[in-house]
């Protein structure tokens, strides 16, 4: 586990396998609601981002200090002075984005991505991999942010980050960038994912089903059962 | 009358859930059975109403005066938490069957994004006390009738033949977004 690629894991287990919104089904918030266009959910996630890997930094550089029946509150605390930050910076430097945006950015605080990870990741692990996982789970956040994101405002509006992608016949579907089309297309593309990992876990147990039956072992168990 | 608008908007036409996607962890969690649903949407609209005086109070008799507006989401957060705490200390300590009731769903309001949300929409759009008060009884009642019409649809769902890769979360959102469409009848109902 110490070794390098132990490293690595940690970062890219946050990007498929644990994706925080397609297999955790963590921070669907601010993934649904601020998705009407991929620009968004690249500006939402970047500064989720942000709050998950510095209050990760600091929670497992101070993990030792925090006396466990309060820590829950200390990680608000810690995660809200982050935000706090993003919001000012934002406000200052991208009023437009900021504007678009709105009341989600100082609800990161309450994101449960970032308070899940605190509570299950850096509360136990050292300064760095922390930093990783949480780098990672960004990352993930991100990949699904800009997927969401796009397939809105490719159906819903035509145009993909501002750039004009369908065809001027195509009529946008406005139900993509309404309420109602977060939730049906988050839905669907769950669908979709979680048909995809079936099938793939399917082919591996066919795969050692096939093998057990070659090796000798397989006729013991078989006639054991 | 504009008391009775800010009620019904809130409720019904930007319902907390179905426009703002606000609260989407118990909606999607706890709308397994409709009893549990129900309890779940009492306890959330009792802490709203309770927040909502809180926070107003603390923004414009604390905050606004001294200047600190910038320590608004850390005291806001800290508020709810503390007050979610207390909540479950008084019910326990009043009324037991009420505690049985809700207690296991009051730590968990504590991150639904809901509180927090109406706090900070409170403080955007400039509701005077009284106004703030009605939001937030408005909001409580929207978010009870959507995770308990959910549940309903919910309980049904158990009896259907779902394809594999739908169960779990896909199929309640995809149920979400039918109910968001519905709910999308009431838009230009009210216009606040």
């Amino acid at each position: 586990m110490k070794s390098k690629l132990g490293f690595v894991k940690e970062y890219t287990k946050g990007l498929w396998e644990n994706n925080p919104v397609f297999k955790q089904v963590l921070g669907m918030c601010p993934t649904l609601a601020v998705t009407v266009s991929a620009i968004n959910g690249i500006a939402m996630a970047l500064a989720t981002t942000f709050v998950l890997v510095f209050s990760s930094i600091i929670i497992s550089s101070v993990r030792k200090l925090i006396p466990s029946q309060v820590r829950i509150a200390s990680y608000i605390l810690i995660i809200a002075t982050f935000v706090t930050i993003v919001d000012l910076v934002m406000k200052a430097q991208f009023p437009d984005l900021s504007k678009s945006l709105g009341p989600y950015i100082p609800l990161i605080v309450v994101n449960c991505l970032i308070l899940g990870r605190q509570e299950a990741f850096s509360s136990k692990n050292g300064v760095l991999r922390s930093a990783l996982d949480a780098l990672g789970m960004g990352t993930g956040f991100l990949i699904a942010l800009f997927m969401l994101g796009g397939i809105r405002e490719i159906l819903g509006s035509r145009t993909l980050l501002g750039f004009q992608i369908m065809p001027d016949f195509y009529e946008p579907w406005l139900v993509m960038i309404l309420p109602a089309g977060a939730f049906l297309t988050l839905g669907l593309m769950m669908a979709y994912f979680n048909s995809i990992a079936i099938n793939m876990k399917k082919k591996e147990t066919d795969k050692i089903i096939e093998q057990y039956k070659k090796s000798k072992a397989a006729k013991t168990i078989e006639a054991g059962a | 009358m504009e008391l009775i608008l800010i009620f019904f908007s809130a409720a019904i036409v930007n319902n907390f859930v179905l426009a703002y996607f606000l609260g989407i962890c118990p909606f999607i969690g706890v709308s397994n059975k409709i009893s549990s649903a129900f309890s779940m949407g009492l306890a959330t609209t009792f802490v709203m109403v309770v927040a909502a005086i809180v926070t107003w109070l603390i923004y414009h008799m604390i905050l606004v005066p001294f200047n600190l507006d910038f320590l608004q989401y850390v005291s806001f957060i800290l508020v709810i938490a503390s007050l979610v705490q207390f909540v479950e200390m008084f019910v326990k300590k009043v009324s037991q069957p009420l505690y049985r009731a809700l207690g296991i769903f009051l730590p968990l309001i504590t991150t639904n994004c809901a509180i927090l949300g109406l706090a900070l929409f409170i403080v955007l759009r400039e509701y005077n006390f009284i106004e703030g008060i009605f939001y937030g009884v408005g909001a409580g009642v929207g978010f009870t009738l959507a995770i308990t019409i959910m549940a309903g649809i919910r309980e049904e769902l158990e009896l259907a033949d779902i394809p594999k890769p739908l169960q779990g979360a896909p199929i309640t959102l995809i149920v979400a977004g039918i109910l968001a469409l519905a709910f999308m009848g009431f838009s230009g109902l009210i216009s606040v």
